[in-house]
């Protein structure tokens, strides 16, 4: 039999439709699976190299200045209006306001946006009088180096010995890259009046990884404290009322951790218990550190300065920009690829302490 | 072009035959002789038979269809909603768009429109049209003097449907306990019903859908193979191979007898065929029923039944950090 023309027509129309839903669909290898429990369980971090090396650029580490003299006079003897940083040195004090600079505000080369505030010492300083607080930013400042202290001194648990810097988070931007604000519900934007409620989910959200899931994750896990465990702890029905949707919840906010480290469920889990402890690796100990750590820095650091910012600071519904795991890791699954940033920056030890989290803020 | 060359494949229909349209034989009610248009295409029939009509709708089938149109542009405009009415995200976005079932909150009352109403209405319009369908390929078969199994195999799809959409949520109490209309949604709710739970893949009745799943694949390529590959003896004709065996019969169960030790009769690999493909969604079904509502964590049950596995430790043993942190312990 000789094909006519519709029947090759067909053909060409389904090899080409073929062809493109494998291009568009799926990576292209090499992918590197690395063995992460025991064989069999298929406890593996799966990556592609080729995406770590393009990607590599968002973990690097800036070169420390040189390290200044810890003797001499202290900052708050020198210095007029010294709240946070006065057990500094003038010259780890000097350090500090030129690391802080390059971490958050660094000067741009080239023209800059009209209307856009001013970079580098100005960001929050008067220049007329740089003792004074009549610049926002300032205050800010002020609080966030104390959140880092605060992190570095309790929250050890998460951060390790590798602690955070301003530069963690703000990679040489004023405001990190990777925040979030509360969304309004019900969405204006989507179903409205009699049509169906869309309960925040389904739509392609990149909040968590492009599926379906509830994307208004952040709200519930990272600024309340929702219950995140749905499965029960018994083999038969005793009382676990927990529904699929919540789970879709807490799905959403694990496809969240999984964006923000670059990794897949089996970093933490054994997929086939999900729930189990004794069967997940030490990662699971550390991201449940992280997600209260993350809580409190919102809560107890970020929520209280919403009167400090200015209208333009804030979500469409008021409050302050906030952090989740994406702020610091970026796709990485330690921070800086682990970097140990902190160790070359004492400064950031002899920031005054605040009180440690409440207990009620570990659990 | 040996590659391609389709005939020896043996993919396409070889010969089309065109006779006078067939309309059937005689059937007890018919008033009024046979109805209907017929017509010929040559794309069918390069897939099947080339003779096109006619078709029966009746009033049943009618309905059937309103019903089943309704429970689409119910489902189809909320997703538009959802989306502010933009035509371009609703294309864009649509495998991601779905009408949810009401929040747990609800329990089995029947809540406002925009809370789940819209859902409920869907699934009840969809349900009538599915069982009036149920009906009209019931009373089809019986018209023509075939068996009803056609009808009994669609049957049980829809006992699947019911338990998830249904009976299931009544068991539980609870209308969210059921499955979004939706492309990717309904498949984010199978993962979430699987991790609440614990684990779909210990539920035995879960196990035992599969197995009849693909078995019927397995079985639908042995039996397509075993045909295709007897064609030019004409193995096609089933039937009479199976009341007075050919050679191609011979050959075929020969085929199976050399390579297995054993094989179906022309007959019986047709009930094997039909046996494999009710059993998935029944089994399925049973496993869906139970979980939630007789079993609350399949991997905890599995590990009660002594069927889970245990592994050795890789990582020093991790202490759950809430009840630790309860117990007071310190940190």
């Amino acid at each position: 039999m000789r094909l006519g023309f519709y029947s090759w027509l067909t053909i060409a129309c389904l090899a080409t439709a073929a062809v493109i839903v494998t291009l568009v669909s799926f990576e292209r290898p090499p992918i590197t699976a690395i063995q992460r429990g025991f064989r069999g369980t298929a406890m593996e971090l799966v990556y592609n190299p080729r995406t770590v090396a393009v990607n590599a650029y968002l973990h690097g580490v800036p070169e420390a200045p040189e390290q200044a003299d810890a003797d001499g006079p202290k900052a708050k003897d020198v210095y007029e209006n010294v709240q946070v940083l006065g057990n500094l040195s003038v010259g780890q004090f000097g350090r500090l306001m030129q690391s802080i600079t390059e971490w958050v505000s660094p000067e741009i080369d080239g023209p800059t946006e009209p209307g856009a505030p001013e970079r580098g010492c100005n960001y929050c300083h008067n220049p007329e009088n740089m003792a004074e607080d009549s610049v926002y930013t300032k205050v800010v400042a002020r609080r966030m180096m104390q959140m880092t202290k605060h992190i570095n001194e309790h929250w050890t648990s998460h951060v390790g010995q590798a602690g955070v810097t301003c530069y963690t988070c703000h990679r040489g931007n004023p405001v990190p890259l990777n925040v979030w604000s509360q969304t309004p519900t019900p969405d204006p934007s989507r179903g409205r009046g009699f049509t169906a409620d869309p309960a925040s989910q389904n739509l392609a959200s990149p909040v968590v990884g492009m599926s379906s899931l509830p994307y208004d994750i952040f709200g519930p896990y990272f600024e309340g404290a929702s219950d995140i465990r749905v499965n029960g702890t018994t083999p038969l029905p005793e009382g676990n009322r927990h529904s699929i949707k919540q789970t879709e919840w807490t799905y959403g906010l694990m496809m969240h951790f999984s964006q923000a480290l670059n990794v897949n469920c089996t970093h933490c889990h054994n997929s086939r218990a999900f729930a189990d402890w004794s069967q997940s690796s030490p990662q699971r100990l550390n991201a449940w550190h992280g997600i209260r750590m993350v809580r409190d820095v919102n809560t107890a650091f970020i929520d209280p300065l919403k009167p400090v910012f200015p209208a333009n600071r804030l979500g469409p519904m008021g409050d302050p920009l906030k952090v989740n795991c994406t702020t610091c890791h970026q796709g990485a699954y330690k921070p800086l690829n682990g970097a140990r940033m902190l160790a070359e920056h004492p400064e950031l030890n002899l920031i005054s302490a605040t009180p440690p989290p409440p207990e009620s803020a570990r659990r | 072009m040996a590659l391609l060359d389709l005939e020896y494949q043996n993919i396409f229909t070889r010969v089309q035959v065109r006779g006078p349209a067939y309309l059937g034989v005689a059937i007890s009610h018919e008033p009024a002789g046979r109805q209907g248009k017929t017509s010929f295409s040559h794309v069918f029939g390069q897939i099947g038979d080339a003779q096109v009509g006619p078709i029966y709708l009746g009033w049943i089938g009618l309905i059937s269809l309103i019903f089943g149109f309704a429970a689409f542009e119910i489902i189809g405009l909320n997703m538009w909603a959802s989306v502010g009415w933009d035509p371009v995200q609703f294309v864009r976005q649509l495998f991601w768009l779905a009408l949810e079932p009401p929040a747990p909150s609800y329990g089995l009352s029947i809540p406002p429109m925009d809370k789940g109403g819209w859902w409920l209405l869907a699934g009840l319009f969809l349900t009538i049209s599915v069982l009036l369908w149920w009906v009209r390929i019931y009373t089809r078969a019986r018209q023509l003097g075939l068996g009803t199994h056609t009808a009994w195999a669609f049957g049980a799809a829809i006992w699947l449907y019911l338990v998830l959409g249904f009976i299931r949520p009544i068991a539980m109490g609870s209308w969210s306990e059921a499955v979004p209309f939706g492309i990717f949604p309904h498949l984010d709710w199978t993962a979430a019903f699987s991790l609440r739970y614990g684990n779909l893949f210990y539920n035995p009745f879960h196990a035992l859908s599969i197995v009849f799943l693909y078995g019927s694949t397995l079985l639908f390529a042995m039996h397509g193979a075993t045909i295709l590959a007897a064609g030019r003896f004409g193995a096609e004709r089933e039937v009479e191979q199976t009341l007075d065996r050919g050679t191609a019969h011979e050959r075929c169960a020969l085929f199976w007898r050399w390579t297995m030790g054993f094989c179906a009769s022309f007959e019986s690999i047709h009930r094997w065929a039909w046996w494999f493909a009710v059993l998935t969604p029944i089994t399925g079904g049973i496993g869906i029923l139970l979980t939630g509502t007789v079993v609350d964590n399949w991997y905890l049950w599995a590990v009660k039944q002594g069927f889970a596995p245990g592994y050795p430790d890789v990582y020093p043993p991790i202490p759950d950090p809430a009840a630790a942190a309860a117990m007071g312990a310190p940190r």
